[in-house]
C-alpha cells in the first residue's frame, strides 16, 4: 500500500530537447516550474526527472539564445514529453551580463543590448568586434581596412572624448582590457579567437556603464566566452576556406590613358615629358595585390569531467592579405573550468585565454607608390641593381636613384620582412561563494592578469631602393639596409572583491539586489629599446638609447556598489555609485565620483494592459549617470621630467658634443574627464514578443573634456595640452526592431533593423571665451606638410571639414586657383575657409534576415551610412597636372580625377579646395550566406551543416574612391577591405 | 559564525580602504626621465640642460632628424628656429621665392598671411619656448641653488657663465619677438614657470628691457671670441646691441644711431674677429674654422661671432642649414655639388637680386659656384632657371643659389649627404661694418665718414677676391647702397625683411619685386603688413593679449 501510494504520488518525466533543426540540444536546463525538481539534457538531448508529485505539473525547459518553451501536463505515473525549441530573439527572461553581475533582461532600467552566439556575423571573422557590426544600435563599427587583423575603430554613441580616448571599455569574463595597443599586433582584440565567445553586452548608457566609473565614458563593451556544459564531451569541429579579393582597383590612369595624358599636356619644346613614356603596360595595382587564401579552424570540447564542467578549444587562422605580403597565423586556446563545491555553495570559474599571433606587415606605402609609379615602366629592369625591381634613376645623383620620385611598389612590399610575434594570455580566476547561513549573500573575488609579450623585427636588405640615400654610420659614411627589432610587454592584474545580496521579498513583492565592491587595477607596459643594424652589421648611431626600457606604469582602486529595487516586476529602480582613484592625476585631484540612477516602468504589466494579447511588453526606461575618462593620455603626465635627448639631437660647445635634457611639459591640474548621460527609452514587445525592440533617446554631455588645446605661450614647456577644457555633447535616437516575421517549426524567417542617429557638436573649446576663435585644426592629409583639412569648432561636430569653397566654371569644372574670398578681403587664406560637412554620419543602419526552411538557412547582413563625407586625398593629392607632369623632371601616374577636374595644382590651395569632399554615404551588403545543414549523417556524429558566405558582398554610393567607408573621413591609401568568398563546414559529435 | 563574517568584511573592507589610501598619494615616476632635481643636482647636468638652451636653436626635439618635436602644430622638421624665421625675413621679400605647398608658405610671397599663419605661429612658439627655457635655467641656477646643491669653483663658475648665457639666449630671442611681431607677451624667471598668464608687453617697453638686459650680463660673459665656440660671448651681446639700435627708430620711434655706432665699433676694434679671404668658404661644411672661437676646432681668426651649430650626425635635423642647403636644389642643379643626396625642388631668387650684382662673364656650370663674377658673392645657378618669375611654384622660375653648400672647403661631402654640417652664423663681422657705416649716414656720432667707408670697402675688396676694383669713393656711399651692400653680403642670411622695413620699402609701393603682394609684378600691401599678428591660437589662451593693428 505505501509503494503503491509512493508510486501514485511521484513519477518521472523524460523527453528529449532538439532546436529547429532537430538536432538535440545537450545542455538544457529541464525544470517543473514552482519545484526545485529539474535536469539537464544529455548530449543526445535527452532528460529524466524523477520524483514529480502526480498531478498538474509545468515543464520549462531554458536555454541560452532560445525562447524558453512551457508545457503543462497532468501525470500519473511515467510520462514522455517532448521539446523543440526555436532562437529566442529578445527574450525578457534571458540572463543579460551586467557590469559586475548579470540580470534578466525584463529586469534591466538601463541601455543595454546583447548579442548572443546565434545571432554573430558568420562568415571570415577575425577579431570579435566583427562578429557583431551592424548588429546593434548606436555601436558603429569601422573595420581599419583590409589588413589581416587590423581591427576596428568601435564608437558607442559617437565617443564621448575630443582628445582623451573614445574606445570603449572591453571586459572579457571579468577582465578589463587596457585600452592601449599590443606592439606588434595590428589590433589588440586580434589576439582573441571570435570562435570562443558567447555573447556580448553592450552598456551604451551611463546609467549601466557607470557602476565601470573611470572608463566608462565611451561605453562597455562585456564579452563572455563560451563555458563548459555538465553532461557528456561534446565536440564540435569548425573549418572555414576563404578566397579574398580586390574589390574594386583605385581610379588612376591605366597605361594607355597614362601615355596619352603625357602625351596632350607635355608642352616643353625638348619633348621631356614624353620622353619619359616607357614600353610597358604595367598595371601596378595587379601587381602589388594578390587573391590570398585564408583558413580557420576550430575544435572544441566541453563536456564534464566528474563534477568538474569543463570547455577546452583551440583554433588556427591563417588569413593571408589581398596585399602582396601581408599575413597572419594565429594559434589559440581556451580552457574554461567551473566547479561548483559544497554543494553548489561555491562556484570556481576558471578561464585561460591564450594566442599567439605571428603577422607580417605588408609596407602600406606601396598601395600609394603604386598609384604613382609611372604605369608605362616594366617591373623588373633586367639587372640586379637595387634587388632587380626597375626604379627611377638619375645618372647625377650620388646613389644613382631621381631624389623624391616613387619608389617600385612591389620592391617596396618584397624587399621589407616586417614581422611579429605576439603572445597573449587572459587568466581569470573568479570565486563565488553563497554564504552557508545567509544563501542571499554572496562573497565574489575575482582575479585576474591580461598580459601580453610582442615582438617582432623588420629587416630591409641594402639593396632595397628605399634605402638610399642612406643613413651615417658613426663614421660618417653612408650604410644601407635595416635590421631593427622592438619588443613590448604588458601587464594588467585586477583583484575585484565583491558582496552581493539578493532577496525577493515575496510577500511584499518585491525583489532588492544590492553589491558593494572594491577594484584594484595595475598596468604596466615595459617596452624594450633595440640598436638598429645596417646590412652590413654596423650599428646605426641614431638608434642608440639612452635607457634600456621604457616603462610605464598606472594604478586605478575604484569602490563601487549598486542598489536595485522591483516592485511587482513593475516599478523598477537602480542606483550605483562609484569612486575612482588614478595614478594618472596628481595627488590631491586624481579622485572621481560616478554615481548612476534609473528607473522603469512595465507598463504592460499594469492591469489595464496586462491581457492584451497585441502588446506583450511595453516598458519605459529612463536613466541618468555621469562617467569618466582618463583614457589616451599619459601615466606621468603632472610631474615636471627632464628627458635626455638621443645622439643624433646633441649640441656642441666647443669641441664636445652633448646630449641634452629637456624639460617636458606638464600638466598638473588636469583631471578626470565627465559624462552626464540622460537616456530615456521604451521597450517594446508584440504578438508574444515576435517582435521586439526598443526606442532610446539620449543626450551625453561632456565637460572637464580632454582636449588639445593652446597653452599660453611662456607658460609650459609645450604649446599645446591636453587639458580640461571644453565641452562636448552627443544626442541621438536609436531603434531596433526584430521581428520573427514567420516562425514554425519547419520555416522561419526573422529579420532585424537598427537606426541610429547621432549629432555631435563641440560646445565650447577655450580657457578663455574667445567668439572668433576659429576652432583647432585637425585631420592631416597627403599634399603639403602638415595640412589639415577639419576642424574642431564650437558650435560644430568635431573633425568637421573645413575648406575653401571652389568656384566652378561654365564647363562645371572648379576653376584654377579661384575660391570664394568669405571675408571679402581681396586675398584668399585661411580666413577665407569654411566649416562644412562631417566625416560622422549623421544617421547609420543596420538590416539582417534570416530564413530557414527545414534544414536549409540563407540570410544577409547589410549597414547603411547616411551624411558622412570623405575627402578624396587621393584625387586631390594626384590627380593635378603637376603630379603627372611633375616639375621633379619626371612623370607620375595618379587619381583619374584630373580628367574631370583639369586643374594643375599650381596654386598652392588647391588641396584645401572643397572640390574634394564628397558625400560617402553608402548602402553595404556585408554578408550573404547560405547554409545546409545534414542532421545526424552517421553514427557518432549530431550534426554536420555546411555553409557558404560571401562578404563585403557589393558598395552602392555616389564616392568615387575605393571605399567610401573611411574612419576620420579623409581617404588616403587605405588597404582596401577585400571581398571574400569562403566555405565552411561544422561537424559536432 | 555571523561575527567571524562581519570580522572578515570589515577586514577586507579596512584592508581596502587602507590600500586606497595609499593609492591616493601614490606617486609613480617614469624609469626613463628625471626630475628637475636630479637633473640640477651636478655639473654636468647643468650642461646638459645648457644643452637644450642652446640645442633648441638648432634642433626640433629630442630625437636626431624628428620624432619627439618641441612644438606642437606644425610639421616637425619645419619647427626649428632658423628655418621659420628665415621663412619670415626671406619668403616675404625679394630675396627668395619657394615651391612648397606647405601651411602658410606661399601666404608669406604673397603678403597674405593671417593670424593663424603656420610659419609665424610656429616660430611665435619656438621663440617663447625658448625664452621659457632660459627663464627655467635661470631659475635653476641661482647663486643659492648653486651652494645648497653643493656646486663650488670651477664649476659654480662656469654655470654662472651658462647662467649670463642664458639672459643672452633669452634677450637674442625677445628681439626676435620684437622685431617680427611687436608685442609679445612677456616672461622672465621672475615668475614660477605656469603660475602666470603673461602680460603683453609693447614695443618701446621690450626695447628697453632687452638693451637693459644686455648691459647688465656685459660684466657676466667671456670676453670677445673667449668663450667655446657655439657659445655667446659679449661679442655676441655687442653685436645685438648694435642691431637693436640701428632699429631703434623702428621699434621705438626713437633714433640711437649713435649707439649703434658704440657697438659696432666695440666688436670690430675688439681685435677678434676678421673677415675670412674666400667669400664663398663662409657657408660650408667646414665653416666652423670661419669663427674666431679660440677653442674651436678650427683656426683662431675668423669673423663669425656667434653661430647654431649643425652636425649632420650629432644635430640631426630639418631646418637651419639643412634647409637651406636642400631646399635650394632642383632642375638641373648637381646634388653632389652640395653634397647632399637629392635636392628638395624648393627656394629660388628673384631678377631683383641678380640686379644688384655684375653680369657673370659666364652662366654655364664650369664655374661653379659664382659663374666666374667679379663679384664672387653671386652663387648663382642659371642652366635651365629662367630669370623671370611667372609661377611661384615652378621652380624653374627664378634662378638657383648656390650660397650654401654641405661640402667642405675642399670639396668633400659633409658628413651626411641627409642632414647638414654648416653652421650658421647669427652675427659676422661684415654685419657690424655695415651697421657702422649705415648709422654714421644716418647722423650718428662717435663715429666718421672715412672709417665708414674703409669699412664698406673691406667688404667689397673681400667680395671682388682681394681686388680693389670693386671697391667705391665717398660720395658712392649713400643709404642706397648700403642696403644693396647688405642684399649682396648678407644675402638670405636672415635680414632681409628688418632692413626693407628700415628702409620703408617693405610694404609700400616705393619698391616692388615679383609677387609682392600677390601680383606678378608685385604691388603694394597696407602698412600693418609690417608686424605679423600674434598668433590667434595664443589670443585664445591669454586673455591679455590684444592683436597688433590691421589683423
Amino acid at each position: 500500500m505505501s509503494t503503491n501510494i509512493s508510486f501514485a504520488q511521484t513519477a518521472t518525466i523524460t523527453g528529449k530537447v532538439v532546436d529547429e533543426t532537430n538536432a538535440p540540444l545537450p545542455g538544457a536546463v529541464v525544470t517543473i516550474k514552482g519545484t526545485q525538481k529539474g535536469a539537464t539534457t544529455d548530449v543526445t538531448g535527452s532528460f529524466r526527472i524523477t520524483g514529480v508529485a502526480n498531478g498538474a505539473v509545468t515543464v520549462q525547459v531554458n536555454f541560452i539564445g532560445y525562447q524558453p518553451i512551457e508545457k503543462s501536463l497532468t501525470v500519473s505515473g511515467n510520462a514522455t514529453v517532448n521539446f523543440s525549441l526555436v532562437p529566442g530573439q529578445q527574450d525578457l527572461n534571458e540572463v543579460v551580463v551586467i557590469g559586475y553581475g548579470s540580470a534578466l533582461k525584463k529586469d534591466l532600467t538601463g541601455a543595454i543590448s546583447t548579442v548572443t552566439a546565434k545571432d554573430f556575423n558568420t562568415g571570415v571573422v577575425t577579431t570579435p568586434e566583427e562578429l557583431i557590426q551592424g548588429k546593434v544600435a548606436g555601436v558603429s563599427i569601422t573595420t581599419n581596412g583590409g589588413a589581416p587583423g587590423a581591427g576596428s575603430v568601435i564608437r558607442i554613441r559617437g565617443g564621448a572624448s575630443l582628445n582623451g580616448l573614445s574606445d570603449p571599455l572591453i571586459v572579457i569574463d571579468g577582465v578589463p582590457l587596457t585600452s592601449d595597443g599590443i606592439a606588434g599586433a595590428a589590433s589588440p582584440l586580434d589576439l582573441i579567437n571570435p570562435n570562443d565567445i558567447e555573447s556580448f553586452s553592450i552598456l551604451k548608457d551611463a546609467s549601466a556603464a557607470a557602476i565601470y566609473g573611470n572608463r566608462g565614458s565611451n561605453g562597455v563593451i562585456i564579452i563572455t566566452t563560451k563555458k563548459g556544459q555538465s553532461g557528456k564531451p561534446q565536440v564540435n569541429f569548425s573549418t572555414q576556406f576563404s578566397a579574398g579579393v580586390l574589390p574594386k582597383e583605385a581610379p588612376i590612369l591605366s597605361a594607355a590613358q597614362f601615355r596619352a595624358y603625357i602625351t596632350a599636356n607635355d608642352t616643353t619644346t625638348a619633348k621631356q615629358y614624353i620622353n619619359l613614356l616607357g614600353n610597358a603596360n604595367t598595371d601596378w595595382q595587379k601587381q602589388i595585390y594578390q587573391t590570398s587564401f585564408s583558413t580557420d579552424n576550430n575544435l572544441s570540447i566541453s563536456g564534464s569531467a566528474g563534477k568538474l564542467p569543463y570547455r577546452v578549444s583551440v583554433g588556427y587562422t591563417e588569413n593571408n592579405g589581398i596585399l602582396k605580403t601581408s599575413d597572419m597565423d594565429r594559434y589559440s586556446a581556451n580552457i574554461n573550468l567551473s566547479p561548483s563545491l559544497f554543494t553548489d555553495h561555491l562556484k570556481i570559474n576558471f578561464n585561460f585565454i591564450g594566442s599567439q599571433v605571428k603577422q607580417r606587415f605588408a609596407n602600406q606605402g606601396a598601395i600609394g607608390s603604386a598609384n604613382s609609379f609611372n604605369p608605362t615602366l616594366p617591373v623588373y629592369s633586367g639587372n640586379s641593381n637595387f634587388g632587380g625591381f626597375y626604379q627611377l634613376l638619375d645618372p647625377t645623383s650620388t646613389d644613382g636613384l631621381k631624389a623624391l620620385a616613387p619608389l617600385n611598389p612591389l620592391g617596396l612590399l618584397e624587399q621589407e620582412n616586417n614581422s611579429s610575434t605576439v603572445y597573449r594570455a587572459i587568466t581569470s580566476l573568479a570565486l563565488d561563494y553563497k554564504v552557508h547561513f545567509f544563501p542571499d549573500l554572496h562573497v565574489i573575488v575575482n582575479a585576474s592578469y591580461d598580459g601580453s609579450n610582442g615582438q617582432g623585427t623588420d629587416v630591409i636588405p641594402a639593396n632595397a631602393a628605399s634605402q638610399y640615400p642612406g643613413t651615417p654610420d658613426a663614421n660618417g659614411v653612408d650604410q644601407q639596409g635595416n635590421n631593427s627589432r622592438y619588443k613590448s610587454v604588458q601587464g594588467n592584474s585586477t583583484l575585484e572583491g565583491d558582496l552581493s545580496y539578493s532577496h525577493d521579498f515575496k510577500s511584499i513583492k518585491s525583489k532588492v539586489t544590492a553589491l558593494a565592491g572594491y577594484s584594484q587595477q595595475v598596468f604596466s607596459t615595459t617596452a624594450t629599446n633595440y640598436l638598429s643594424y645596417f646590412a652590413n652589421g654596423e650599428v646605426n648611431p641614431s638608434s642608440v638609447f639612452n635607457y634600456p626600457t621604457a616603462i610605464s606604469q598606472y594604478d586605478l582602486a575604484s569602490f563601487y556598489g549598486r542598489v536595485t529595487y522591483g516592485y511587482d516586476d513593475k516599478y523598477l529602480l537602480s542606483g550605483s555609485m562609484r569612486e575612482d582613484i588614478s595614478t594618472r592625476f596628481a595627488p590631491g585631484i586624481r579622485t572621481g565620483y560616478f554615481p548612476a540612477g534609473s528607473a522603469a516602468w512595465v507598463i504592460s504589466r499594469e492591469d489595464f494592459l496586462k491581457d492584451n494579447t497585441t502588446l506583450s511588453n511595453l516598458k519605459l526606461r529612463l536613466g541618468y549617470g555621469v562617467t569618466g575618462n582618463q583614457g589616451g593620455i599619459g601615466d606621468y603626465d603632472y610631474l615636471a621630467d627632464y628627458s635626455l635627448s638621443n645622439t643624433g639631437a646633441q649640441y656642441q660647445f666647443g669641441n664636445s658634443y652633448y646630449q641634452a635634457y629637456r624639460p617636458g611639459a606638464f600638466y598638473p591640474g588636469r583631471t578626470w574627464e565627465q559624462s552626464a548621460t540622460t537616456n530615456a527609452a521604451i521597450d517594446y514587445g508584440f504578438l508574444n514578443e515576435r517582435i521586439t525592440g526598443s526606442l532610446d533617446f539620449y543626450l551625453q554631455k561632456t565637460s572637464k573634456l580632454l582636449a588639445t588645446i593652446p597653452q599660453s605661450a611662456g607658460t609650459n614647456f609645450s604649446n599645446q595640452i591636453t587639458g580640461n577644457v571644453g565641452n562636448m555633447q552627443e544626442k541621438g535616437v536609436e531603434l531596433n526592431i526584430n521581428a520573427r516575421i514567420i516562425d514554425k517549426k519547419d520555416i522561419s524567417w526573422s529579420v532585424g533593423l537598427n537606426a541610429t542617429l547621432n549629432r555631435n557638436e563641440i560646445t565650447n573649446l577655450t580657457a578663455v571665451v574667445t567668439p572668433n576663435f576659429p576652432g583647432l585644426p585637425v585631420g592631416g592629409i597627403a599634399g603639403g606638410l602638415s595640412n589639415d583639412i577639419q576642424i574642431d569648432q564650437v558650435g560644430l561636430p568635431k573633425n568637421t571639414f573645413y575648406t575653401l569653397q571652389a568656384v566652378y566654371g561654365a564647363n562645371g569644372k572648379p576653376i584654377e586657383g579661384v575660391f570664394v574670398d568669405k571675408n571679402n578681403d581681396g586675398v584668399i587664406n585661411n580666413l577665407d575657409l569654411n566649416a562644412g560637412q562631417s566625416p560622422d554620419a549623421r544617421e547609420y543602419f543596420g538590416f539582417n534576415s534570416e530564413i530557414r526552411i527545414k534544414k536549409w538557412n540563407a540570410g544577409f547582413v547589410s549597414r547603411a551610412s547616411l551624411g558622412n563625407y570623405v575627402y578624396n586625398n587621393l584625387a586631390s593629392s594626384t590627380g593635378i597636372q603637376r603630379n603627372f607632369i611633375n616639375p621633379l623632371g619626371i612623370i607620375e601616374n595618379g587619381s583619374s580625377n584630373v580628367l574631370a577636374s583639369g586643374l594643375t595644382g599650381n596654386g598652392g590651395n588647391d588641396v584645401l579646395s572643397d572640390y574634394y569632399i564628397q558625400n560617402a554615404s553608402f548602402f553595404k551588403m556585408d554578408n550573404i550566406h547560405i547554409g545546409y545543414s545534414f542532421g545526424k549523417i552517421i553514427k557518432n556524429t549530431n550534426n554536420l551543416s555546411i555553409s557558404a558566405n560571401v562578404q563585403n558582398v557589393f558598395t552602392i554610393t555616389k564616392y568615387t574612391g575605393v571605399d567610401p567607408e573611411v574612419f576620420g573621413g579623409i581617404d588616403n591609401n587605405q588597404y582596401p577591405r577585400p571581398r571574400t568568398y569562403a566555405l565552411g563546414l561544422n561537424l559536432s559529435l | 559564525m555571523k561575527r567571524n563574517l562581519i570580522k572578515i568584511v570589515l577586514t577586507a573592507g579596512l584592508l581596502a580602504v587602507s590600500i586606497t589610501s595609499c593609492r591616493r598619494n601614490l606617486i609613480l615616476t617614469p624609469n626613463n626621465a628625471l626630475t628637475s632635481q636630479q637633473v640640477f643636482s651636478t655639473p654636468a647636468g647643468y650642461t646638459e640642460a645648457m644643452a637644450k638652451v642652446y640645442g633648441s636653436f638648432a634642433l626640433t626635439g629630442n630625437i636626431g632628424g624628428a620624432g619627439s618635436g618641441d612644438i606642437a602644430g606644425i610639421d616637425e622638421g619645419t619647427s626649428d628656429f632658423w628655418r621659420l624665421y628665415w621663412n619670415c625675413e626671406e619668403l616675404t621679400t625679394d630675396e627668395a621665392v619657394i615651391t612648397y605647398g606647405d601651411p602658410g608658405v606661399q601666404d608669406l610671397h604673397n603678403m597674405v598671411w593671417s593670424a593663424s599663419n603656420a610659419i609665424s605661429q610656429g616660430l611665435y612658439y619656438r621663440s617663447l619656448y625658448q625664452i621659457t627655457l632660459c627663464n627655467n635655467f635661470i631659475q635653476q641656477s641661482t647663486d643659492e641653488l648653486l651652494a645648497s646643491r653643493g656646486i663650488t669653483g670651477a664649476d659654480a663658475t662656469n654655470i654662472r657663465f651658462y647662467r649670463a648665457e642664458a639672459r643672452f639666449l633669452r634677450a637674442y630671442q625677445y628681439w626676435v619677438l620684437l622685431d617680427i611681431f611687436g608685442n609679445p607677451p612677456f616672461v622672465t624667471d621672475a615668475t614660477e614657470i605656469g603660475s602666470v598668464i603673461p602680460p603683453q608687453t609693447t614695443r618701446p617697453a621690450l626695447f628697453a628691457y632687452i638693451e637693459s638686459e644686455l648691459k647688465a650680463i656685459d660684466g657676466l660673459l667671456q670676453p670677445p671670441n673667449k668663450n667655446l665656440y657655439g657659445r655667446a660671448d659679449q661679442g655676441a651681446e655687442w653685436a645685438l646691441l648694435a642691431r637693436l639700435y640701428l632699429n631703434a627708430q623702428v621699434y621705438t620711434g626713437t633714433a640711437r644711431y649713435t649707439d649703434a655706432i658704440t657697438y659696432a665699433q666695440k666688436v670690430i676694434t675688439s681685435g677678434a674677429y676678421v673677415m675670412i679671404p674666400k667669400f664663398i668658404n663662409l657657408m660650408l661644411a667646414d665653416d666652423n674654422i670661419n669663427s674666431g672661437s679660440v677653442q674651436s676646432g678650427g683656426g683662431s681668426t675668423g669673423e663669425f661671432i656667434f653661430t647654431i651649430n649643425y652636425d649632420g650626425i650629432k644635430t640631426q635635423g630639418y631646418g637651419g642649414s639643412q634647409y637651406l642647403t636642400h631646399a635650394p636644389v632642383g632642375g638641373s642643379m648637381p646634388v653632389t655639388s652640395f653634397g647632399i643626396a637629392g635636392g628638395y625642388a624648393g627656394s629660388r631668387t628673384t631678377a631683383n637680386i641678380i640686379a644688384l650684382f655684375p653680369t657673370p662673364p659666364t652662366t654655364s656650370t664650369a664655374n661653379f659656384p659664382n659663374n666666374n663674377n667679379p663679384d664672387t658673392r653671386a652663387e648663382f645657378w642659371y642652366p635651365g632657371q629662367n630669370l623671370v618669375i611667372n609661377n611661384v611654384t615652378s621652380f624653374t622660375d627664378g634662378l638657383g643659389v648656390n650660397k650654401f653648400r654641405n661640402v667642405t672647403s675642399l670639396g668633400a661631402q659633409g658628413s651626411s649627404p641627409t642632414y647638414c654640417d654648416v653652421d650658421l652664423p647669427l652675427f659676422r663681422l661684415p654685419e657690424q661694418y655695415l651697421i657702422y657705416a649705415e648709422a654714421v649716414l644716418r647722423g650718428g656720432t662717435g663715429g666718421d665718414a672715412a672709417t665708414a667707408l674703409n669699412y664698406f670697402n673691406l667688404i667689397r675688396t673681400r667680395a671682388y677676391g682681394g681686388s680693389l676694383t670693386g671697391n667705391i669713393t665717398a660720395p658712392q656711399l649713400t643709404l642706397q647702397i648700403i642696403l644693396d651692400e647688405r642684399a649682396r653680403e648678407l644675402f638670405w642670411e636672415g635680414f632681409r625683411r628688418t632692413d626693407l622695413i628700415r628702409y620703408g620699402l617693405f610694404t609700400n609701393g616705393t619698391y616692388l619685386w615679383p609677387f609682392k603682394g600677390g601680383a606678378i609684378n608685385g604691388s603694394a600691401v597696407p602698412d600693418y603688413r609690417q608686424l605679423f599678428p600674434i598668433p590667434s591660437l595664443d589670443l585664445t589662451a591669454n586673455p591679455n593679449l590684444i592683436q597688433n593693428p590691421g589683423y
